[in-house]
């Protein structure tokens, strides 16, 4: 099956090329950090979590979509689903992947990681979250690679297996309940101490990763002989609009409370979200725009969705999903992280902005999320397309 | 297929059985955690604790000294920017002063007296009951002493997750973003045995655990009586002990605590 990986076409070589390079410069980056600690990055003392933390929040929802084709195809038997369901599976590997690579390029001390292991601890939830994360990619690439390969051989995949599909389920929903968890049990932090911190973040999820699984069908569709089906396709627009509406209504909720109770701790976040902060003659505003934006492309691509002509249509239906992702994107992997500091617990506002090497280490750990994906769907796009042309010689 | 699908929900069927036959001993947990931290266990055990007077700490010389005395003995650099100035974003510190309204947000109103409100206040880590920080810490790199109450921190098992820094309401604690040797260096030097840092490790007052066990009182307590007018501005002692120099002020004076209504339990008091 992994011969796949080491044969293709002069673009799919370019395109390792590609994320070679990012990958490169990030590590570039990520050496000077090692040697000159984290005072690279633009975080401070107020703000001490920043943009590689964000990425890692944003990340874990991408990975718990997989759930989404996992779902309805195993538990619901949607057929429409039988192909579409690996390309989920291997979206999630490389997203744990580089929510693991966020945490540990955040780390002070990263020689001593594995001190999380040696003392475990569990009433800390970062101890939970690095337990369900490792569970969740063991998980999928047993899966993905089982029923892959069964598939290769034209026969069902094992029985035993069920039980392992039947625990990605939950399993999923909890990656993403446990990173919030990180958030939401902090008393010293009001933007995060809400309950429905948990549901948004899955909500917003279940809207990004099945937008992202749609873009990448339609690139697969494009660029391959392997077609993961239109109806597929357009029941991820349908999973992406109710997930897409619960999200914004979510975040009104959210809204809701803050603004209406007025109570200062609540409102500062959404004050210096939406419109910034003042003190001493100072504007503090540097968010602003991006999260303007953000709800902009998200509460307009939610609107959008709501057509069928638009959901279902495949030549758009791509295009407002990219809007969605960067919608909430900025939403969970700009704002949420960042916002939780400002103002900070002794009512000072530090603004943070990333530094250069902060994002070359960034844009390293996309690139290599991007590296494992662009394998994991080559091997896919081979195993499918020799099977089909398999089929074609027996006749 | 429909099969399996009645055979999974079954199955769910039984686990959540399984969870709710449970839940009565989660339940006998959570209540003895709730009388582990009630009131009257609390005042038996030995926990250290520290009152300061506001008024006294006006003294900049005081608070200085204080401060001083603590960073110098605990090889606390000063982090500089490249034109010599202090970095903010970057400062290790274990004692310091903010002001009143932001020290205690919660008991400042719109028709306080000025003066009040842009008071300087001492402020230092809480040795809290209930530390949020040692709650969250995933290699238990702080934790707190159950023989005094101290909430301790291991520099070198630290792995510089800063979820610490993220869960303390009370901003006490300190990341190295950069090499502080570099900066004590530059500075006044590496003073006495207490270990230098290295970068990317969360360090905070200890209440000057290494001194105590030697049977010294903490540095900025120490440095603080030294100066003209400035007994008793900070004052350490044993809650668990009645006769105790802190308890006996207690009684006696008004104080309050900094955000109490966290239920974090801090144990530096402030008499106003």
């Amino acid at each position: 099956m992994l011969e796949h990986a080491f044969k293709g076409s002069k673009n799919y070589w370019l395109l390792l090329g590609f994320w070679g390079i990012i990958i490169a410069m990030g590590a570039g980056a990520y050496a000077v950090q090692l040697r000159d600690g984290l005072t690279i990055t633009g975080m401070s003392r107020d703000v001490s979590w920043g943009f590689y933390i964000s990425q890692f929040t944003f990340m874990v929802g991408v990975a718990a979509s997989a759930v989404m084709v996992v779902l309805p195809y195993y538990l619901h038997d949607h057929k429409a689903f039988a192909k579409t369901v690996i390309l989920g599976e291997f979206v999630a590997v490389p997203a744990v992947l580089t929510c693991m690579l966020f945490i540990f390029v955040d780390m002070g001390q990263p020689a001593r990681v594995l001190n999380v292991i040696l003392h475990p601890t569990l009433h800390s939830v970062m101890f939970w979250d690095m337990s369900v994360l490792m569970g969740y990619l063991v998980l999928n690439l047993l899966i993905g690679t089982i029923t892959l390969d069964c598939e290769r051989k034209g026969k069902h995949y094992p029985h035993w297996l069920k039980f392992f599909i039947y625990l990605s389920i939950p399993w999923a929903v909890s990656i993403h309940t446990v990173t919030a968890f990180l958030y939401a049990g902090l008393e010293g932090r009001p933007f995060w101490m809400t309950a429905i911190l948990a549901p948004r973040f899955l909500a917003s999820a279940f809207a990004t990763g099945p937008s992202l699984l749609i873009i990448l069908a339609v690139i697969v569709r494009k660029i391959s002989k392997f077609d993961p089906g239109e109806k597929a396709i357009r029941t991820l627009a349908t999973i992406v609009t109710y997930s897409m509406l619960i999200n914004l209504f979510f975040f009104l909720v959210e809204a809701f409370t803050s603004i209406y109770s007025d109570m200062p701790h609540h409102l500062h976040a959404f004050e210096y979200m939406f419109v910034g902060l003042h003190e001493n003659g100072v504007t503090y505003d540097v968010l602003v725009p991006w999260m303007r934006a953000g709800m902009v492309f998200s509460f307009i691509t939610g609107f959008l969705m709501l057509f069928p002509g638009i959901r279902w249509n495949l030549k758009v239906v791509p295009y407002v999903c990219v809007f969605i992702i960067c919608g909430t994107w900025i939403e969970k992997g700009l704002g949420l992280v960042i916002t939780g500091f400002i103002p900070s617990t002794l009512g000072h506002i530090t603004e943070y902005v990333p530094t250069a090497p902060e994002l070359m280490v960034t844009f390293g750990i996309y690139a290599i999320g991007a590296f494992v994906l662009t394998v994991l769907y080559k091997i896919i796009i081979g195993v499918r397309e020799r099977r089909a042309g398999y089929g074609a010689d027996a006749q | 297929m429909d099969d399996t699908r009645r055979k999974f929900l079954k199955k769910a069927g039984y686990a959540s059985l399984g969870i709710s036959c449970a839940l009565p001993l989660l339940d006998a947990k959570l209540l003895a955690m709730s009388e582990e931290t009630g009131t009257h266990e609390a005042a038996a055990k030995k926990q250290l604790a520290m009152v300061i007077d506001i008024k006294k700490c006006q003294n900049k010389q005081l608070v200085d000294a204080a401060a001083n005395a603590c960073h110098t003995v605990h090889n606390v650099p000063t982090i500089t920017d490249a034109k010599g100035n202090i970095n903010k974003e970057e400062e290790v510190k274990w004692i310091w002063t903010e002001k009143f309204a932001n020290t205690f947000p919660e008991q400042v109103h719109a028709r306080l007296e000025r003066s009040i409100l842009d008071e300087d206040v001492v402020v230092l880590c809480n040795h809290c009951s209930r530390p949020p920080c040692v709650r969250v810490c995933p290699t238990q790199a702080t934790w707190k002493r159950d023989t005094d109450g101290i909430v301790m921190m291991d520099m070198h098992r630290c792995i510089g997750c800063r979820y610490c820094m993220a869960a303390c309401p009370y901003g006490a604690r300190s990341f190295n973003w950069n090499e502080p040797r570099k900066f004590l260096e530059k500075g006044r030097g590496i003073v006495g045995e207490y270990p230098t840092r290295t970068k990317g490790v969360v360090e905070k007052c200890t209440f000057c655990a290494d001194r105590l066990s030697d049977g010294l009182e903490p540095a900025c307590v120490e440095a603080a009586n030294k100066v003209p007018g400035g007994k008793d501005a900070l004052v350490f002692g044993d809650l668990s002990d009645p006769n105790s120099k802190v308890n006996l002020i207690l009684n006696k004076k008004h104080t309050i605590c900094r955000k109490v209504g966290l239920g974090t339990g801090p144990n530096i008091y402030y008499i106003i």
